[in-house]
């Protein structure tokens, strides 16, 4: 294994971080209790059964498209959090891998001006 | 910082968060490797799919960008998606089915790592095995909703219920997923037979390397099925749903 020592953290004399970080990299296995898994799993059926009401329901406006995002955020979070164990890693991999994908959040809000423009611009123009 | 403070939030304290956050700064800091918890695999799984992500985000803000631009009225899914069941027609049931079908996959995949680590190979290698069933019946459900939806006259180009937008978005979106959940089907026939064999007790080569396959392997195996599923979230809310 690549066992590296980071005698580089205490080399700086930082206290807290030589104290935050582990001594040595420990790749160590994911293992958690079946039960965990299986209220998850019961969880994910719930918030599904939900989402697939608002449809059955019928619900519509601002009602209906806050209640898609929110089971959607909960899903999504029960998923990376406990299926793919993001909540039991270092905090370095955690930032490194969700943060980047905020930056979609950008190009969503400038393509939603655009998508809004060239509506208005078919209407104008087309009137349709 | 008194006792029972800390006492009270044991979970994520403010001396825990401090630590957690100095912790980051540590482990980026200089000449060493940064993700200590996470082994190079798992690490390079997690990076492949943070650009995965990017890609199906583009897919689905472009859909976001057609469907606000066009003036001509978006078909409703909830119909479109319907199935007449016992004379009966019940909105968007096939993608509800398709739903818990792959939550299910995603839940029995889950147990299939702990098992592998807990090294009863038999049962981790019959859970990828069911796991893969599901996949499969997955993608079987989507070949039947695309064979649907083309006998109906949808096309990329247009469709007969309402903006032309929807049949391309529909076919790039669902079939860009149902063909990650087709090389996820792959993948885990291929790591369930090895699981079976008891090549990682022996440290037979893993099939893209010489180097010695690890148990390991299950968990980022179970990283990109989890992913798929993840990005099923997200197409269900706004394609289907929204």
């Amino acid at each position: 294994m690549t066992a590296m020592t980071d005698d580089t953290t205490h080399a700086h004399g930082h206290a807290p971080l030589a104290h935050a970080a582990q001594p040595a990299a420990q790749a160590h296995g994911q293992q958690h209790p079946i039960k965990l898994y299986l209220l998850v799993w019961t969880l994910l059926f719930v918030l599904s059964a939900c989402s697939y009401l608002v449809d059955y329901f019928d619900f519509q406006g601002l009602l209906r498209w806050t209640l898609i995002i929110v089971f959607m955020m909960l899903k999504a979070g029960l998923i990376v959090a406990i299926f793919m164990h993001m909540a039991w890693e270092r905090l370095a991999l955690v930032v490194a891998i969700l943060l980047p994908p905020l930056a979609v959040l950008v190009l969503m809000a400038m393509m939603a001006w655009e998508g809004g423009y060239t509506n208005y611009l078919r209407v104008f123009f087309f009137g349709a | 910082m008194t006792a029972e403070h800390v006492t009270t939030e044991p979970a994520m304290s403010e001396e825990t968060l401090r630590s957690r956050v100095l912790g980051v700064v540590a482990d980026w800091s200089s000449d060493q490797r940064s993700f200590k918890s996470a082994s190079w695999g798992k690490a390079m799984m997690w990076i492949f799919l943070v650009s995965d992500t990017f890609v199906f985000s583009c897919f689905l803000i472009s859909y976001m960008t057609v469907r606000m631009s066009t003036t001509v009225e978006w078909p409703h899914p909830s119909e479109i998606f319907a199935l007449d069941i016992g004379g009966k027609k019940i909105p968007l049931i096939l993608i509800a089915i398709m739903t818990f079908d792959l939550i299910t996959s995603s839940g029995t995949m889950a147990m299939a790592v702990n098992f592998a680590y807990a090294r009863e190979r038999k049962k981790a290698a019959i859970l990828m095995l069911v796991t893969a069933f599901f996949g499969a019946a997955f993608v079987g459900m989507q070949a039947f909703e695309w064979t649907k939806l083309i006998h109906e006259g949808v096309r990329p180009w247009g469709n007969p219920f309402g903006a032309a937008q929807f049949g391309s978005s529909f076919f790039m979106i669902t079939g860009f997923h149902g063909f990650h959940v087709s090389i996820g089907v792959l993948f885990l026939l291929i790591v369930a037979r090895a699981v079976w064999r008891g090549d990682y007790d022996v440290g037979r080569p893993g099939f893209f390397t010489s180097r010695k396959g690890r148990y390991e392997i299950v968990e980022i195996m179970g990283l990109y099925w989890h992913f798929v599923d993840l990005v099923w979230v997200f197409i269900f809310a706004f394609f289907y749903l929204w």
